[in-house]
């Protein structure tokens, strides 16, 4: 996963998709590529898509950090965050 | 009451009674004395009824009447209470109120002000909660299709639910195993007064958010609270909250009570979770599994490239072997060359012995001019020969066929042709001739006729009829009677001839009696000129000049024409 650090920008098509998105196209291509329906150019090319898939799903599955804030009204009667702590 | 009568604080009566000893009473100071009494009387009381004419005024004050089989009590709950009841009354419900009772001085009535206000017993919960469902389906908040997917893996989940307690633990535990998330907390009551309205309330809160504002929209809801009875999950089977879950736009998992638990909010509600456990595992995906999963993929990615091109390389090499050694095939050509270099000397000397032998040859085949000169002669006179006898026959051929050609002659045929010829001529000539005829006889008919026509339009044929041309010496036409001159000598033409006449009066003068009877003479083949005629008449005999003259150019035909 460190290996993300060195790698290339995740193309832009592909920064918009969601993890379930990207997740199942980067199953579909490691299918056409063992299947062998991909040709060698094709190949590099898929290759390099897949890996940038693979990046964004790390990348998504890597911020995975707890915060656990409260909602309170403000005198206004508008919303404000405050982190708080359970347990 | 009688004894509240003889309270010490009563007011006591003014004017001594005038029947017995009665007190008198103004109806204002009883119906005042009656007020205190109730009030005091009745200043908290539970009382069980069902809901009739409910009412809700703009002032936001709730008018009502509760009754049972036999009595009616009119009830009345402000507006800061109405907030605060926990359920929206509805007429037919069975209710417990408590409250205090009151009197209405003014309209002689009594009424229950009420604090609170609950379902009366589970039976009437479980009736009105059916009800609602029945409410709720008819108006399609159910439906299948209305339900939103849940995201797989959401950035933001939002929690409606109590902030102390096991149920946020629970939650926070599970998110925590499976996969860490920001989450945003709305605390509510979930049950008691107001517990309805808060988690309505927090539902549309999050969908107010924007979804990358100052706090983050959630991707997904949760709407949770732990177990309890039926009236402590009572908030959850309120309309308020269906109807703020159902017009949620972020999807939403409902997780109240248990398993066997069933609330209103569970059928409008996206996902229903069993528990609040339940609802964090349905959230988000276990992050452990997805983390294997991609690097998995990442694997066989790698693998599958490579694969594919040692397959490749494999491939290129089985081919390139069939293409063969470059050094060797350039040997083998070498080899070639140096066989044919070596043989090309040899070939070179053949040729030309080759050639010299052919020129023997084909000069030992030529004959000498002499030679060919007699045979030539020879083949000439050989000609000559032939063609004399050629001529000959020839002749002789032509002969046979004129002697053929003339024996074919005859003189008989030809006379034959020449009559038939002659008579064909003689035949046209007549009918030409005849023809010449007809047409002459036609013109002249043609010409004779206007011939007639000519005549008939001459002047000489009016002089006939008894006019005169009147001519002077010289031979000029007279044409005005203002002309003639007495005494003057005039040549008169008329039908017969051309007479000398002296012009003069008409009474001395008898040379014009000779005139008179030529015209009466004339006068009886005139028909169409009467006028003419008429007019000629009286002139010729009243004048004094003797001569009339009538037609004045007689060689001009078209003015004969016009006059006719």
């Amino acid at each position: 996963m460190s290996e993300a650090t060195a790698s290339p920008a995740i193309p832009e098509d592909i920064a918009k998709l969601s993890f379930e998105e990207a997740l199942g196209q980067l199953e579909t291509l490691v299918r056409q590529l063992e299947q062998g329906q991909v040709g060698l150019d094709d190949a590099i090319a898929s290759y390099e898509r897949g890996a940038a898939l693979k990046r964004h799903c790390a990348d998504k599955l890597r911020t995975a950090e707890e915060r656990i804030e409260k909602i309170t009204l403000n005198a206004d009667g508008r919303p404000a965050a405050t982190p708080t702590e359970i347990e | 009451m009688t004894q509240d009568l003889f309270d010490p604080f009563a007011p006591v009566p003014e004017t001594p009674a005038k029947s017995g000893n009665t007190p008198e009473f103004s109806v204002s100071d009883l119906s005042n004395a009656l007020k205190n009494t109730v009030e005091d009387a009745f200043s908290f009381v539970r009382v069980r009824g069902e809901i009739s004419g409910f009412k809700r005024a703009s002032s936001g004050h709730m008018y009502l009447a509760l009754k049972d089989d036999k009595a009616v009590l009119d009830g009345v709950c402000w507006r800061g209470q109405a907030g605060k009841l926990g359920l929206v009354p509805e007429d037919g419900m069975e209710v417990i109120v408590t409250g205090r009772l009151t009197t209405f001085p003014g309209r002689s009535k009594y009424q229950i002000v009420i604090e609170t206000m609950e379902v009366a017993g589970e039976g009437a919960l479980l009736k009105l909660l059916e009800e609602r469902k029945k409410k709720l389906a008819g108006e399609g908040l159910f439906d299948a299709d209305r339900k939103k997917p849940i995201p797989f893996l959401p950035d933001v989940i939002g929690i409606v639910t109590s902030p102390t307690g096991a149920v946020i633990r629970d939650i926070m535990h599970r998110l925590r195993d499976r996969f860490p998330r920001r989450v945003l907390l709305w605390p509510v009551l979930v049950q008691g007064n107001g517990a309805a309205e808060q988690v309505a309330e927090a539902v549309r809160g999050f969908n107010d958010l924007l979804p990358y504002g100052h706090i983050p929209r959630p991707d997904v809801l949760i709407v949770a609270r732990g177990g309890g009875s039926l009236e402590d999950l009572w908030a959850f089977n309120e309309e308020v909250v269906a109807r703020a879950v159902a017009e949620s736009d972020i999807p939403v998992i409902s997780a109240v009570g248990h398993e066997t638990d069933t609330t209103l909010i569970d059928f409008v509600s996206d996902l229903r979770a069993p528990t609040p456990t339940g609802a964090a595992e349905k959230a988000v995906p276990v992050r452990g599994d997805l983390i294997g999963q991609i690097e998995e993929n990442g694997l066989r990615l790698s693998q599958a490239v490579r694969r594919l091109g040692v397959e490749k390389k494999t491939a290129l090499e089985s081919l390139a072997r069939g293409l063969g050694d470059p050094k060797r095939m350039l040997e083998e050509r070498n080899q070639m060359l140096d066989n044919w270099a070596d043989r090309l000397p040899r070939s070179a000397v053949n040729v030309v012995s080759q050639a010299r032998a052919r020129l023997n040859e084909t000069s030992a085949r030529l004959v000498s001019p002499r030679e060919q000169l007699s045979e030539k002669r020879g083949r000439l006179e050989n000609a000559a020969v032939r063609l004399d006898g050629a001529m000959k026959s020839a002749l002789q051929m032509q002969q046979a066929r004129l002697d053929r050609a003339s024996a074919g002659l005859r003189p008989s045929d030809a006379k034959r042709d020449v009559d038939r010829a002659g008579k064909q001529i003689m035949d046209l000539g007549a009918r030409m001739g005849a023809a010449v005829k007809n047409t002459l006889t036609r013109e002249a008919e043609g010409l004779a006729r206007y011939d007639r026509l000519l005549e008939s339009y001459s002047y000489r044929n009016v002089l006939k009829r008894g006019f005169a041309v009147v001519r002077d010496g010289a031979g000029n036409l007279v044409e005005k009677s203002a002309d003639i001159v007495t005494g003057q000598g005039y040549d008169l033409e008329m039908g017969d001839g051309v007479t000398r006449v002296t012009a003069g009066d008409a009474t001395t003068e008898p040379a014009s009696t000779p005139t008179a009877p030529t015209s009466g003479g004339a006068r009886d083949g005139d028909d169409m000129p009467v006028d003419a005629v008429a007019s000629s008449k009286p002139e010729t005999v009243s004048k004094p000049k003797a001569v009339k003259k009538k037609d004045p150019q007689p060689k001009d035909d078209d003015r004969q024409g016009s006059l006719l």
